[in-house]
């Protein structure tokens, strides 16, 4: 088992003949996932080395079956682009945009809760998702993932940045740790996905076996999660929070990561994890070792 | 971005939402213009991004315009908390019955739009937070719904606002929510909001803070952005569209993502080093990009050691290393490399550094974030290319 995706989803890439499309859903079919067609408006019935290439998701979902999307389009366009998907049936969006303004989000975020309940979106300004060996949707490389051992222990990744969790996943392959799933939920304020929905299935998926969650400064997922996990996680959790020297009022890179009015600092993220019984390393190589740790006490 | 006060209300106005009439002056005799246009007796309020300017001695009340150039001769000039003050706000002088306060922002945790209202404005609102958490109504607001005028008339009266307010405050609720919406702010607080002995509403301050991601629908934030202040070297690192953060250490840091660059500063400072900066060159960062990141750390006189730190995923290694040794042949970089580059096509990359023949006073490699962060704190700390950087 894995989370979310596996060896039966089948993807669709929504902006398959832009740069960033090819590159990456090409880079995911040779990954082995089951690529099974583009979307590019006004560039249906071509094809991309062999890949088809629809106008509409609709037309895209009724060729293939598709049931998954990597929305790989400029800020303008994601916002459409993922309503789109959502109103074809996509049950699982993935979308690496970054830059899309917080408003478009939150609208869209909201447009989906109401109007397509049954579609989730991953991201945007997410790295995607990995659930080795089986399939890989975004812009992760996937030599770097550790694939799952049949008799376990396995870990689930869960994190906020995108280079950090290609980090996470480097610590985990160092040491010989296979990994059931790692999803990067992204750094935007509006994540489609958040933290207690990616441990919620973890928590259930009986290839998990620990699980390693990668915060970061700003807003308050990473003490919300922590309050989740007291109440309903069993499986054992280490945690890293990326930007402890980080100065208040500085906006780092992520449009969400900001100490502001002393709320949201990194030692605040840590206590409060720390205190649901996670054990918080200081830097992402010290999550792995406090991983090594409690994988073998399993 | 945050905005100035007058461009706030210069924002504000767009949406008709009523402001004060003034001007911003630079200069003394700038400001006596402004006060005569305005209407006597005037406010002279100091332009900057900090609290407390009141206190400060930054905004004072002018009957006439001797006195508007005496206090705008004060003012212009001033230090407020680290902030040289450079233009000055004049406006005709308000009024004030009473005070309030309405701002909307994102609550992230709600994944809503939030209103906050409260008829006890006029000062901070987190301490109205503390002492008295009852005088402010919160209100999410479904982004797919928005608000119309009954909605913000129901919440001004459950904000307790007195009778003669609720129309005029209901007005303002729907005006400003506009300017947060299709005005794509981060935040739109007026604070505070005032009823005028007259009986009309108005917002006597204004914070905004825009979110950058919408200025290609903007074309007309363009002139705030000039008045952005920024430090040379982040002066320079937006010329060239890169995020970079001004610190105080000795580290240069380059490094792709947020969460990346933030752990970067993380590992250096745990070995006992400080960083120079925050930079992060993005997803799918080029040659150019590199040796334009390179360039800027560069310009920094206080960088000892530039630590690049690379874990590819849609960035590519190899062009990371092909930016390397472009800005190498550039620029004369003041201070030696330590990359450890990982992730996609990252033997690529090593390859193309390998085979440059960069000698290893300039640039040397290490197959660990900890063991480059060491490096390179050893470096900027004095104690050589190769000794222990655990200052700790």
């Amino acid at each position: 088992m894995a989370i979310f995706v596996d060896q039966n989803t089948k993807v669709i890439v929504q902006g398959l003949t832009g740069g960033q499309g090819k590159y990456h859903g090409l880079r995911n079919q040779a990954y082995g996932t089951q690529i099974v067609g583009g979307v590019t408006p006004g560039k249906g019935g071509t094809d991309v080395e062999g890949i088809p290439v629809f106008n509409t998701v609709a037309e895209a979902v009724a060729a293939t079956g598709a049931d998954a999307s990597f929305i790989a389009v400029p800020p303008k366009a994601a916002s459409a682009a993922i309503l789109e998907a959502a109103a074809a049936g996509i049950r699982f969006a993935v979308c690496i945009t970054e830059g899309i303004p917080a408003q478009d989000e939150a609208r869209v975020f909201n447009t989906l809760l109401r109007d397509h309940p049954n579609t989730r979106l991953l991201g945007p300004n997410c790295p995607g998702i990995i659930s080795p060996g089986k399939c890989n949707i975004g812009i992760t490389a996937g030599e770097i993932a550790a694939l799952p051992s049949p008799s376990g222990p396995n870990v689930g990744i869960v994190s906020r940045s995108g280079t950090l969790t290609y980090q996470a996943l480097y610590e985990l392959k160092q040491r010989g740790i296979g990994v059931s799933t790692c999803v990067g939920i992204g750094g935007d304020p509006v994540p489609g996905t958040n933290f207690i929905d990616c441990l919620s299935e973890f928590e259930a998926d009986p290839e998990t076996h620990a699980i390693i969650m990668i915060g970061e400064i700003g807003g308050s997922a990473e003490e919300e999660a922590a309050d989740y996990i007291k109440a309903n996680v069993t499986k054992p959790m280490s945690a890293y929070i990326a930007g402890v020297t980080a100065p208040a009022g500085k906006k780092m890179g992520h449009a969400g990561a900001i100490v502001s009015g002393g709320k949201g600092t990194a030692q605040g993220k840590m206590d409060a994890l720390a205190a649901a019984g996670v054990r918080v390393g200081l830097n992402p190589t010290e999550a792995g070792d406090l991983m090594a740790e409690i994988l073998k006490t399993l | 971005m945050d905005l100035f006060e007058y461009q706030g209300k210069q924002y504000f106005a767009r949406y008709d939402i009523p402001v004060s009439a003034g001007g911003v002056a630079d200069t003394v005799d700038d400001a006596v213009a402004q006060a005569d246009k305005a209407g006597y007796p005037v406010v002279v309020k100091a332009q900057v991004q900090v609290g407390g300017r009141g206190k400060a001695g930054g905004i004072k009340l002018a009957n006439n315009a001797a006195e508007v150039r005496e206090h705008a001769g004060n003012i212009i000039g001033m230090d407020i908390k680290g902030h040289e003050v450079k233009r000055v706000w004049v406006e005709n002088a308000s009024d004030i019955a009473e005070e309030y306060y309405a701002s909307f922002t994102l609550d992230r945790s709600a994944k809503k739009h939030m209103l906050m209202l409260s008829k006890e404005g006029g000062v901070e609102i987190e301490t109205v937070a503390v002492e008295n958490p009852d005088a402010i109504l919160i209100r999410h607001i479904d982004p797919v719904d928005g608000i119309d005028l009954a909605w913000a008339t129901k919440a001004a009266i459950d904000a307790k606002m007195p009778e003669q307010s609720v129309a005029g405050v209901a007005d303002i609720l729907v005006k400003l929510y506009r300017c947060y919406t299709e005005g794509d702010c981060d935040l739109a607080e007026i604070n505070p909001l005032i009823l005028k002995p007259t009986g009309e509403i108005h917002a006597l301050d204004a914070k905004v803070s825009l979110d950058n991601n919408a200025a290609f629908r903007h074309p007309e934030w363009d002139e705030y952005r000039a008045t952005e202040e920024l430090d040379e070297r982040e002066q320079l690192a937006r010329e060239k569209d890169l995020q970079y953060i001004g610190l105080d250490g000795s580290v240069g840091i380059i490094a792709n993502g947020a969460g990346l660059a933030m752990s970067t500063l993380d590992v250096v400072n745990q070995v006992g080093g400080s960083a120079a900066n925050f930079l992060d060159i993005g997803g799918g960062a080029n040659a150019d990009v590199m040796a334009a990141a390179l360039e800027v750390i560069n310009y920094d006189q206080n960088v000892k050691s530039i630590f690049v730190n690379i874990f590819g995923g849609i960035t590519r290694g190899e062009e990371v290393a092909k930016g390397i040794v472009e800005a190498l042949n550039r620029v004369t970089l003041k201070a030696p490399i330590v990359i450890r580059l990982d992730g996609t096509n990252a033997e690529e990359g090593r390859q193309i550094l390998a085979s440059a023949g960069i000698p290893e006073s300039v640039l040397q490699s290490k197959p660990t974030m900890l063991e480059a962060a060491q490096a390179a704190v050893a470096i900027a700390n004095g104690a050589g290319a190769h000794g222990n950087g655990n200052g700790k």
